[in-house]
């Protein structure tokens, strides 16, 4: 059986390339640092060392150490400086080390990022992209795996996207630089050494849209940054055994995308919510409630989520159970087919 | 000058040991001395008695006009915050934060920036807004519940209000690396940012931290702390065992404790830290030593937690009274002057007042204006849906009666 296609079919020219997760991101931050001499990278070792993840290799020695900044170890004051500097016209782009790592920068992010061109009615614009890598699987200690996105989307002001793949994490860096919002870019730290095509002279779909990888008609599987793979995996074991599933990356977290969600519920009648985060009042939560308001009559079965528990992330030895899986999602598309 | 051990000697002089948990009543009234006096390290150029001395590092030439011109601007400011307090009590602003007692401090340190200058306030900062050209008919939709702030930070070069405690040290000192960044610091013309805070903030994670990033980037940053002895209620002997200035120290950059109720000093301090800043030798922190002679806000009682005597010491040292005897001894200003001012003070009041009686109310609309920057589809509908049900329940409304 062909392997699920994660983008459009592309011709292979000269400028097509293969390239990790990782480097599609490295590829996108240069490409936007030699485009806008305003954009600045600052966090946490991005400098000398090119981040814990090597995300940022290489761009302080191209660009130098006032536009890759290796700044002092406290998260607030990196989202601080960062809308002090956007104010003054930069655009700051902020590595946050690990996704546990955020809240002593939460304060800063809610009130004053968050808000300030609300406050001050759009004469202050704050274009800064704060860069999360975010999920387990990588077997951390704690605070280095969690999946805390659904604090940002419930955020006014914050856009937040996650990207799943190294063509998407190319274009998407590129274009959340580029927003005059603050945009919080959530990256699938296990992902990061995945693989894929990329040709940098394509045409990227827009920022704030959601894409069906995969055509199918027995079930909706929606789902975003590292759980992508996952269920792009559990579609083709569900393909060897006749059934048929759509997978939606929804891609933008705030604002949602759901035109394509709700075009395919009503299509297959049934919809599996998938998310490494904890369900309570989460990204799932909220795509179930609206799903079930706009497409009620489509429905065969109630909207299902298979999601992280709702737990402190666990002992990594306990991740795989913790985790979502090609079995925990196929189990949850058993159950509304069985509804 | 910006050697940190210059101004922040080791061991403070005449300053009390830190007040224990349950203080005896020797260490409350060192307490209450502390809190009235500045101790050795005050630069002040002229007494609460209005006679001018002068400082071995700061002094300043000021002429009669300058002078006069600190004095209007003084007095307008307390007229306007007057009014304030007075409007929200007449029920027509939702809180007023007083800024009683600060106008030297804020009025020095206004007067001391340059055009090319970068605010960062808090949100009692009336008089540096006063002296960035922001009126004080702007401020009211903040406290009215109109607005967030209705002027454009970066047109007036002062940011919005800053209500969340020491959040604006570190959005200021990112401007300040900015500025830097931007080749815009080092010579007689380099641009400067001041940010403004009280002695609660130091105690904030954000005030630290914008003292370290300040620190290591170089930035043209003057940390401007309003030390008016309460943070609502906590003296500050809750913040800290040392005088606020000498926290400077620890972060390598000079700390400089001045009279808060001398407009004199205030301007010669902040002056030298603004120029010390735009040649590249920033930071500075500034204690600007004064009382907060009102409440910390309308909604609040100061009776409940500090001593009366506390007040009428410090109506002593009055900022715009020893201006004023001194502007009479010299005999650079009559009577009419005075009498000048006082009506400029009340006509201001009454424009302030009657804008505010006048303010409309914002429309429903503008729950949802401005959230983004680029256009939010989700935002929009929901917007749409509130109005449309909005304008549905006029109709009805209106054709039932």
């Amino acid at each position: 059986m062909a392997a699920p296609t994660m983008h459009r079919p592309t011709t292979a020219t000269s400028s097509t390339q293969t390239i990790t997760l990782a480097k599609g991101l490295n590829m996108g931050l240069r490409a936007a640092m030699e485009r806008d001499p305003r954009v600045i990278v600052m966090g946490e070792d991005v400098g000398r060392l090119g981040g814990v993840f090597r995300i940022t290799d290489g761009l302080q020695k191209d660009f130098g150490e006032q536009r890759v900044l290796d700044t002092p170890l406290a998260e607030s004051g990196i989202i601080g400086t960062a809308i002090g500097l956007a104010i003054r016209g930069y655009r700051p782009v902020c590595e946050i080390q690990f996704d546990g790592f955020v809240f002593p920068g939460f304060d800063q992010l809610v009130s004053q990022l968050a808000k300030l061109h609300y406050r001050s009615q759009g004469k202050v614009k704050v274009p800064v992209v704060v860069r999360i890598p975010f999920g387990g699987g990588i077997g951390a200690v704690e605070h280095h795996s969690e999946s805390p996105e659904s604090y940002f989307a419930h955020t006014a002001g914050l856009k937040v996207v996650a990207c799943s793949n190294p063509v998407d994490a190319y274009w998407m860096i590129q274009q959340a630089i580029a927003t005059d919002d603050p945009v919080i870019f959530f990256e699938p730290k296990r992902r990061y050494w995945e693989k894929a095509e990329l040709d940098p002279t394509a045409r990227p779909e827009p920022l704030h849209t959601s894409r069906v990888l995969r055509r199918g008609s027995a079930a909706t599987v929606a789902c975003y940054g590292p759980m992508v793979r996952t269920c792009l995996d559990a579609a083709a074991a569900g393909a060897e055994d006749g059934i048929d599933l759509e997978v939606i990356d929804l891609r933008t977290l705030s604002p949602l995308d759901l035109g394509p969600v709700f075009e395919s519920v009503r299509h297959t009648g049934r919809l599996v919510m998938v998310s490494e985060a904890p369900s309570e009042s989460s990204i799932a939560a909220e795509v179930a409630a609206r799903v079930q308001q706009e497409c009620f009559y489509s429905l065969e079965a109630p909207v299902l989520r298979v999601t992280g528990f709702d737990t402190p992330y666990p002992p990594s030895k306990l991740e795989e159970e913790f985790l979502p899986d090609l079995d925990r999602v196929l189990h949850a598309v058993d159950r509304a087919l069985a509804w | 000058m910006s050697s940190p051990e210059q101004w922040t000697p080791e061991r403070p002089a005449g300053t009390p040991a830190a007040t224990a948990a349950s203080p005896t009543a020797e260490q409350v009234i060192a307490g209450l001395r502390a809190t009235s006096e500045g101790g050795a390290d005050l630069v002040q150029l002229l007494t609460p008695e209005g006679e001018r001395v002068s400082h071995p590092d700061f002094d300043i030439e000021i002429t009669a006009e300058e002078l006069r011109g600190l004095y209007r601007d003084m007095v307008l400011v307390r007229r306007a915050d007057r009014e304030g307090n007075a409007l929200q009590r007449q029920g027509q602003l939702g809180i007023w934060v007083p800024l009683l007692g600060q106008e030297a401090a804020q009025i020095g340190a206004g007067r001391a920036m340059r055009p090319q200058d970068m605010a960062f306030p808090s949100y009692r900062e009336h008089g540096v807004a006063w002296c960035k050209g922001v009126q004080p008919t702007e401020l009211l939709g903040i406290f009215r519940g109109t607005d967030h702030g209705s002027w454009d930070p970066l047109e007036k070069r002062f940011h919005l209000y800053t209500i969340v405690i020491g959040n604006q040290c570190l959005n200021a000192a990112g401007y300040a690396m900015g500025q830097k960044f931007d080749g815009k610091v080092g010579d007689d013309d380099g641009e400067a940012t001041i940010v403004f805070f009280g002695d609660g903030a130091t105690s904030q994670g954000d005030v630290h931290e914008s003292m370290v990033w300040s620190a290591v980037y170089d930035a043209p940053l003057v940390l401007f702390c309003q030390n008016n002895q309460w943070a609502i209620s906590e003296p500050t002997e809750r913040q800290s065992r040392l005088p606020l200035y000498h926290r400077a120290r620890g972060y390598g950059f000079p700390g400089i404790r001045v009279d808060g109720n001398d407009v004199l000093a205030c301007l010669a301090v902040t002056r030298w830290a603004l120029d010390e800043c735009r040649h590249g030798n920033g930071p500075v922190l500034i204690e600007a030593f004064t009382y907060r002679m009102d409440a910390h806000t309308t909604s609040d009682d100061p009776t409940r937690y500090r001593l009366s005597d506390e007040l009428e010491a410090w109506k002593l040292k009055d900022p715009i009274e020893r201006v004023r005897v001194h502007l009479v001894r010299q005999q650079w200003a009559d009577t009419a002057f005075f009498d000048e001012v006082q009506a400029e003070a009340d006509q201001l009041a009454a424009e302030l007042r009657d804008f505010c009686l006048n303010m409309p109310d914002p429309p429903a609309k503008r729950i949802f204006s401005e959230v983004y920057a680029e256009p939010s589809p989700v935002l929009d509908a929901q917007r749409d849906e509130f109005l449309e049900y909005l304008s549905g329940f006029e109709t009805t409304v209106g054709g039932g009666h």
